[in-house]
């Protein structure tokens, strides 16, 4: 280790948990005399099983207790936000559905829409439905990848096999579309890169009681076992006050109760005209945003049902010049994507490129309530809470 | 009665028990894993290991013979900071007390190496030795993970050795006798109000807590909090690599094995067929007995391993904390409860 010893003299170095701070160890005695004991200090990640990605979390344990938690981020740091300074939109698009993976399109939308809104452009219906469609498949695909991926945290091996398959059905048909399974490029600004593929509708409307079928699985399987409620009710309880102060977003602040979501309060593409509902949870623990999660799968296949039903005919875009440039100005536009809400504020000074692109992202907001979360806890239930916070480390870091 | 493998020449019978407990050993455990591997992938829909095999037979059967090969072939690392003598040994000493307790479990009539008067105490005894291989391994890995599983681990042999022993007990006070060969016997005329019934039935709580326990004690899922890959890597295995990693992992199956033939021979009538008969042993000669018994026996053997299998494939993991408060809570009452009522049943039959 001593080769890698930051700056000497404070025994530290600015960065917390690094290679001097691991050396450090406090010592603190007893006071009634009992056995001298010593914090561990521990280093979770940035490889780590749990951490799914590059996040790393620095504990101090006294024994299996976590005395203080802190999350480091900025392992994945791409710089997303100055490379879109020198893109142009359509560019941009195929860089947005990068810091997120797991909800490429819904990343997509957002840019569009603030390029959209800057120029007033009118996004023709059927590309608006098209639009909810997609976003709201993507949706559940993210979902299914925290179900499975919660439930071999916690030790069990099979619904992650069960979530990939469903994923697999729903990337078909994806793929079918866009032509992407991850990085799907498909949203252009003024409406879609292409018309939906012939069947798609129909495939889609055959998977939606499939998905249904096996949401209901997952339920029996994880929610009903007792193990399973041991380990995550009253773990990681979130009180909704807390949840707003930290800006925290998505099914980990509707688990708390509070139902704020941008489909609702501030719709966009052509969620005003579908019924979108937003379940809650009671507590805020690991277990309540678990079972808000599954049930958002449903809800969302309740839009993807409506949107089925109501898709009309027509063009699904706008002729627009080989430049689209964005007149000077600028505008915040909100979308609520799978983790939460994602925030585009769009500063434009007329030329081909955005003079800024900054973005909020909900993984950001909802682990920096981490060290609210963790300390206290055990080890263990670190775990249970990891998983149930919903990040993806792309998304912290950008 | 006397096992098959003795001889006039002791050191004839010596090597030929050896190379039977060494060969089982080996074997046996392929069997359940390869078992393990189709069943998790058929319960999670997916088709498990189906390319290799051995010779013209393929289905995967060959899946754990190549995976061996892999882990020999690889490099014995042993960190710079770790305590390298004990960090060496550990997987030796996590292996071989399994290897021991298999010198007692009877598998058929006359199919055992050696009939100790004190078989259970034995088998029990040795079955704790494994724990302090894991300790070693956990400590002498100088890896804070390596050192919270082996520190788990030793927690979890408090709370799940009494359980094993009590329920064991309760057993032996049935079969009135600590001989594991004696308390299968003791099965074939064993009886409940006059029904026929091998001791899982009178003892089903004891039955139910030997195999949780036993589960606990190998690091089986619900209970592999000590190797939890979730939270600390994979515990006190973190740092392994090549054949002390599959020493580790040899001693975790063979240890299925073990403990499932443990508790087939406490509770389910070891190698009977049919509760309160001996039938068809008396028809048939040692050689066939033995033989048919072997099967008889590896058949409730796989049938606990296969229980093991599913829990695994459908629990998440309990937390250290929870199996000590059901381990101190549940079992061990139930294990006294149990040994009560063994005790009544005995004075008043």
């Amino acid at each position: 280790m001593s080769e890698t010893r930051a700056p000497q003299g404070d025994g530290g170095g600015g960065m917390p948990g690094g290679p001097g701070e691991s050396m450090r160890l406090e010592v603190r005695d007893e006071e009634q005399g009992g056995l001298q004991t010593q914090e561990m200090n521990l280093n979770i990640g940035p490889q780590h099983p749990a951490t799914h990605g590059v996040l790393r979390v620095v504990l101090d344990l006294d024994g299996e207790r976590i005395a203080r938690a802190e999350p480091v981020i900025g392992y994945m740091h791409r710089g997303f936000e100055k490379l879109a300074e020198h893109r142009d939109y359509r560019q941009i698009i195929a860089l947005v559905n990068r810091h997120d993976w797991l909800s490429a399109f819904c990343n997509e939308i957002g840019v569009a829409l603030a390029v959209e809104t800057m120029m007033e452009l009118e996004v023709p219906e059927r590309a608006q439905w098209i639009r909810t469609l997609l976003c709201e498949w993507n949706r559940i695909m993210n979902h299914l990848m925290f179900v499975g991926s919660f439930g071999l945290e916690l030790g069990a091996l099979t619904p992650v096999f069960y979530a990939f398959r469903e994923r697999e059905e729903i990337q078909h048909l994806m793929e079918s579309a866009t032509g992407g399974r991850l990085h799907f490029t498909f949203c252009r600004v003024g409406g879609l890169k292409d018309d939906l593929p012939l069947g798609f509708l129909k495939a889609s409307e055959q998977l939606v009681p499939v998905i249904r079928q096996r949401v209901q699985d997952y339920r029996d399987l994880l929610l009903g076992n007792e193990i399973f409620q041991a380990r995550t009710s009253g773990v990681g309880k979130l009180p909704a006050e807390v949840a707003l102060d930290y800006g925290v977003s998505g099914p980990a602040l509707h688990a708390t109760g509070v139902a704020e979501d941008a489909r609702v309060t501030e719709p966009y593409a052509k969620y005003a005209d579908v019924d979108v509902r937003v379940p809650t949870g009671e507590t805020g623990d690991s277990y309540d945003r678990f079972r808000v999660l599954l049930d958002r799968i449903d809800a969302s296949l309740d839009i993807v049902a409506q949107c089925l039903d109501n898709m009309p005919s027509g063009p699904v875009n706008v002729k627009l010049p080989k430049q689209v440039k964005a007149p000077e100005g600028a505008v915040y536009v909100r979308t609520e994507n799978p983790l939460g809400q994602g925030g585009y504020y769009l500063v434009s000074d007329g030329k081909k490129y955005p003079w800024r692109l900054k973005m909020r992202t909900p993984s950001f907001s909802n682990i920096s309530m981490l060290p609210y979360l963790l300390e206290g806890e055990l080890l263990p239930n670190m775990i249970a809470i990891l998983g149930s916070v919903y990040f993806v480390v792309g998304d912290i870091d950008r | 009665m006397e096992s098959i493998l003795t001889f006039d020449s002791l050191g004839f019978t010596l090597a030929v028990k050896l190379v039977a407990v060494v060969a089982f050993f080996l074997l046996a455990p392929l069997v359940v894993g390869y078992m393990e591997h189709k069943v998790l992938g058929d319960m999670q829909s997916r088709v498990g290991p189906y390319e290799a095999g051995i010779g013209p037979v393929k289905f995967g059967v060959g899946q754990l013979v190549a995976d061996g090969a892999k882990f020999i072939q690889k490099e014995d690392i042993i960190p710079r900071a770790a305590d390298k003598w004990v960090f060496a040994a550990a997987p030796a000493v996590a292996l071989v007390p399994t290897l021991l307790i298999l010198v007692v479990v009877p598998f058929g009539p006359g199919a055992w190496a050696e009939n100790l008067d004190v078989g259970l105490f034995f088998a029990l005894a040795a079955s704790g030795v494994t724990v302090i291989g894991i300790l070693m391994a956990g400590w002498a890995s100088a890896n804070k993970y390596s050192l919270m599983g082996g520190l788990r681990d030793a927690a979890q042999l408090i709370a799940y050795e009494l359980p094993l022993v009590l329920a064991g007990a309760a057993v032996a006070l049935q079969a009135g006798s600590l001989s594991l060969v004696d308390i299968v016997q003791a099965q074939g005329s064993a009886s409940l109000l006059g029904l026929p019934v091998w001791f899982g039935i009178p003892q089903i709580a004891g039955l139910a807590l030997f195999f949780v326990a036993a589960m606990a004690e190998l690091n089986r899922p619900p209970f592999d909090m000590p190797i939890a890959d979730s939270e600390i890597i994979f515990g006190h295995m973190t740092e392994y690599t090549g054949i002390r990693y599959a020493m580790f992992m040899l001693s975790e199956y063979a240890g299925m094995v073990v403990l499932s033939a443990l508790a087939v021979v406490l509770f389910l009538g070891g190698w009977y067929i049919v509760p309160g008969t001996t039938w068809p042993y008396e028809q048939l000669g040692p050689a066939a007995s033995a033989l048919l018994g072997f099967g008889v026996t590896m058949g409730k053997i796989i049938i606990l391993a296969f229980l093991m299998v599913w829990a695994r494939a459908t629990l998440p993991r309990l937390r250290e904390d929870q199996l000590q408060t059901m381990a101190w809570m549940v079992l061990i009452p139930l294990a006294l409860a149990q040994i009560v009522v063994v005790g009544v049943l005995e004075v008043v039959a």
